[in-house]
């Protein structure tokens, strides 16, 4: 019943969907304020079906309804109840539902930001979203339906895999599909604007809350994906450039970009070319993602359900939905101008000069993942793209764009002076080399790369504590500064952080593989590990092997213990290993055990990793996710859009 | 009906026991320099078993003699580049995870150079024309 | 004008990315399939025992001996080796064609009972224990089939199970073109 009541919910969402791509657009067109309500009205009707029918479907996975095909293809009694309940978007067909109803979600926000939005023009942006729900609703009724029953229902799921019972892994979806979807506003925005004629400040002004927010749940979404990763792997790996991976950080890259040439477009009114393109980019990228993973055109290890034709049909919505805007932008490119004009030497250009390299960086990515589909296209043989080939691209980016990064509040809007610029960064410039230097002679290891990353994250940071003390007046009023500029900074140091800690945690690693039984003692790292022994257990539905190891922290600190796991799910028939992790200060010591050695239950095939600074990593990514949410906060964002009754 | 992968961010892990970082004690050769070139090999090879990772980290079987065959190899004296060309014989450009540069990977190994000149080119374009244009 | 031209660029990109994802998707292709780096290059040089106690050893000299030979990987630990073998066995026996089968990385006792179960259409069969030929021949996983003619050169790769219609859409025209 209630199944039903969640497919008769979207066949609902559907009709409505529709109502309002078409309504508002033409209420907008004629100044038809009723017509432009039916809009407003429109959205939130949507995401009450949209509510209804996730709801439906959660209800189906809690109860183990195994008449619903899906429940039955992805789930089991024997999960605890919290994975049932997120297994729901565990799945193609749940995680389709999730997306639409996120979609739902920004239109609502977006009807509600009347006071916010002239009204013709959020009936604009209310249209085009309603446009784009039409698309994907009809994809998941027509090839994804969620709902589809199956008779007789079996008596068990098949949906047991250990390795999505993890809560992090849980949170991944909906963090990430928050900022795939957000960007949807962005494009719309952009339609709209297009539509007007007009980009100008004000518009920039109103689009910017919009890129923050949906940028920020972007940035946690992956960084949730790379720390679960991190955890769950075993070997302290976080980034693979699998192309699902890179599938979410082409729109990061394209969105960063767009966020920083929003920002110039309200302060500078320039940019305007730049930024629609941009808006229109990042959305395309997160409709390729969507592609890429549920269309089977790639191998990964993270894509859903391999099915050509659906493959088909998301192809289809993304010709439609960016071949109509960049249509529309050709089409409307005269109309585009009344820009200021900037100097060579300006934070324009610097601004641009790095929305450059983010856009190069994207455009790497994005043949990397790409080029093994296009050369299988054109029967020019079949290569891989890996690891090898992004650190040799990306890595010369580095320091340019790290350079650029740090300059650039040492040089002014519109017509900067280079003596003054020089002159405030010789000590910066002076400061780092030096503490590079230090570092490079007597602290770490002879990697050129490692070096780099230093330097950079040294330079941004060291530049950005500059900037702040001359804005604070020397560190003592903190409280005439906007918060968009507290968040900026949060995010570069946050960016800087996530470069160092990356870098040290990959080039500084210290690596111990061997077999060890009770009473072996080894040396890793400072740290001297002695297996104590071992004991078996259950949990809620696995069978463990729990290795307990003493460590002695060789400086004299307190000693642990670490008791990384060998758990056997006799249901899914399948073994999974748990690293245990300690973390001391940045560092993380990470035990993994492998199979027994031989024939022996007590000797095992021992990991051990010591990966230092690993905590920029993690810290420096929240924090970039957190400067985009306090930036939020700014007040300049809320004023009231002039032209609003 | 079981056409369906279900959806894992380690699919390749179903088919592999135990996710965690593959290479076994009774692997690693007593000369730690030749261990280490080993490692910087198969961390340059692709597992093609299970795609998405290199032979250092998949714990597939075939993963498994690739990285006894490579350190047979440097053992017989290879260098790094026959070591990785003796496999790259058997199993074609697909196996290596960095792409060879040759006629049909040029605009892949260009791109960062020519998206880079594009947006310079735009840049400067934008710098000598008068305002009234758009940005 | 000149700025349409120029604001037209990205569609146009747009349009040709579309087209290059098209292909694949409805060409139906597998991405984890590779094409094997052996083809019109020669068979490896190999000595293999045979599985069976009584058979001599398998040899690269072997593949000379006939026109046209199939190389068939298989184990007896390999589900759909299963469903293959009475496609091979019926190629043997119908169509003439000489097959080899190389025991892949598995235990003799075991292969041994698993022909005598699903049939043993291979002329001469070699115990690959540790692998080490199948590499040579850049075998990645079973069942893999190789065609290879009286040069020793390998005309063809099929991955995964052989069906008669997989031998007669893409072996079989090979057989009559490189004829006698």
């Amino acid at each position: 019943m209630i199944a039903e009541l969640g497919h008769f919910a979207l066949t609902l969402a559907l009709v409505l969907s529709l109502v309002q791509a078409v309504v508002p657009l033409l209420g907008a067109q004629r100044g038809r304020a009723a017509w432009m309500q039916v809009g407003r009205q429109a959205a939130w009707s949507l995401l009450g079906l949209c509510t209804i029918a996730l709801l439906a479907l959660i209800h189906a996975y809690a109860l183990s309804d195994f008449s619903v095909r899906n429940v039955a293809e992805n789930s089991h009694t024997m999960k605890p109840l919290l994975y049932k309940i997120t297994g729901t978007w565990g799945n193609h067909e749940g995680s389709m539902l999730l997306w639409i109803w996120m979609l739902g979600l920004w239109g609502v926000l977006v009807a509600q930001a009347t006071k916010l939005l002239p009204a013709a023009f959020q009936a604009r942006v209310i249209a085009v979203q309603g446009m784009i729900a039409a698309g994907f609703l009809m994809f998941l009724l027509f090839t994804s339906n969620p709902f589809l029953r199956l008779d007789p229902a079996p008596a068990e799921g098949l949906g047991l895999n250990p390795v999505l019972q993890d809560l992090a892994l849980a949170l991944h979806p909906p963090l990430l599909y928050m900022g795939y979807v957000g960007f949807s506003v962005a494009f719309c925005f952009a339609i709209a604007a297009l539509l007007e004629k007009k980009i100008d400040r004000r518009w920039a002004t109103i689009l910017r809350p919009w890129v923050l927010a949906a940028w920020a749940f972007l940035t946690g979404g992956i960084a949730l994906g790379s720390i679960w990763a991190y955890y769950e792997l075993g070997w302290g790996g976080f980034w693979f450039w699998d192309p699902v991976e890179n599938a979410a950080l082409m729109p990061w890259l394209a969105g960063t970009a767009l966020l920083h040439s929003v920002a110039v477009l309200e302060k500078r009114d320039t940019l305007k070319n730049w930024t629609i393109f941009l808006a229109i980019l990042t959305f395309s990228l997160s409709l390729l993602g969507t592609f890429l993973v549920r269309s089977g055109v790639l191998t990964s290890v993270h894509a859903f359900a391999v099915d050509p034709a659906r493959g088909v049909f998301i192809l289809v919505l993304l010709a439609l939905a960016t071949g109509g805007a960049l249509f529309l932008y050709a089409l409307r490119a005269p109309y585009i101008r009344g820009a200021k004009p900037f100097t060579p030497f300006s934070r324009e250009t610097v601004l641009l000069l790095n929305n450059i390299f983010l856009f190069s960086a994207m455009a790497t990515v994005f043949m990397g993942t790409l080029y093994p589909l296009f050369m299988s296209a054109l029967q020019l043989g079949a290569v891989s793209v890996g690891t090898p080939y992004y650190m040799a691209t990306l890595a010369p980016m580095l320091a340019p764009f790290a350079l650029l990064m740090g300059a650039a509040p040492a040089i002014v809007w519109r017509a900067g002076n280079p003596h003054v610029t020089m002159r405030r960064l010789m000590l910066p410039a002076l400061v780092t080399l030096a503490l590079c230097l230090f570092l490079v002679l007597f602290a770490v290891p002879q990697k050129p790369l490692l070096w780099l990353a230093l330097f950079a994250g040294g330079w941004i940071l060291v530049t950005l504590g500059q900037d702040l003390a001359r804005k604070t007046g020397g560190f003592k009023s903190f409280r005439y500064l906007p918060l968009s500029y507290y968040g900026m900074q949060l995010a570069h140091a946050g960016f800087a952080l996530v470069i160092v800690g990356a870098a040290t945690a990959t080039q500084m690693t210290t690596e111990k593989i061997l077999v060890m039984q009770t009473g072996d003692r080894i040396s890793v790292a400072g740290y001297d590990i002695r297996l104590d022994g071992q004991h078996t257990g259950t949990g809620w539905n696995y069978n463990v092997d729990r290795v307990a190891f003493d460590i002695m922290p060789q400086d004299g600190g307190r000693a642990f213990r670490m008791m990384p796991e060998k758990r056997w799910y006799p249901v899914a028939a399948r073994m999974t290993s748990e690293a245990a992790l300690h973390l001391a200060g940045l560092d993380i010591l990470y035990i993994v055990l492998g199979d027994n050695d031989g024939n022996s239950r007590n000797r095992w095939v021992v990991r051990i990793y010591h990966h230092p600074l690993i905590g920029f990593l993690f810290l420096g990514a929240g924090m970039i996710a957190l400067g985009g949410l306090v930036s939020l906060g700014t007040r300049r964002a809320r004023k009231p859009a002039e032209g609003v009754v | 009906m079981m056409k369906y992968i279900l959806p894992a961010f380690l699919l390749t892990f179903l088919a592999i026991v135990t996710p965690a970082a593959a290479v076994l004690p009774d692997e690693i050769m007593d000369n730690p320099v030749l261990e280490q070139r080993a490692r910087a090999i198969s961390r340059q090879l692709r597992c093609l078993v299970c795609q998405g990772e290199d032979i250092d980290e998949s714990a597939a079987g075939l993963a498994r003699d690739l990285r006894l065959l490579v350190r047979e190899r440097l053992l017989a004296g290879d260098s790094d580049a026959e070591v990785l060309a003796f496999i790259q014989a058997r199993y074609g450009d697909y196996v290596l995870m960095k792409p060879p540069v040759k006629p049909a990977t040029y605009l892949l190994w260009l791109t960062p150079l020519l998206t880079l000149l594009a947006g310079l080119a735009l840049l400067l374009r934008r710098l000598r024309f008068k305002p009234a244009e758009g940005g | 004008m000149k700025r349409h031209m120029f604001a037209l660029l990205p569609l146009v990109l747009f349009i040709v990315l579309v087209a290059l994802f098209a292909a694949p998707l409805l060409r139906g292709t597998d991405p984890s399939k590779i094409e094997s780096a052996m083809i019109g290059k020669p068979a490896p040089d190999f000595v293999l025992p045979g599985v069976l106690e009584h058979e001599r050893p398998f040899e690269h000299a072997d593949l000379l001996q006939q026109d046209f030979a199939l190389v068939n990987f298989f184990a007896s630990w390999c589900v759909p080796c299963q469903a293959e073998q009475p496609v091979l066995t019926r190629l043997a026996a119908e169509e003439g064609i000489v097959i080899y089968g190389i025991n892949y990385k598995d235990n003799r006792a075991d292969a041994v009972r698993w022909l005598e179960k699903h049939g043993n259409p291979f002329t001469a069969t070699g115990y690959d224990n540790a692998g080490r030929v199948s590499i040579d021949w850049g075998v990645y996983g079973v069942p893999e089939t190789y065609l290879v003619n009286r040069a020793g050169m390998i005309l063809y790769r099929h991955v995964g199970p052989l069906t008669w219609h997989d031998y007669v859409t893409a072996i079989k025209p090979l057989l009559k073109r490189n004829g006698p």
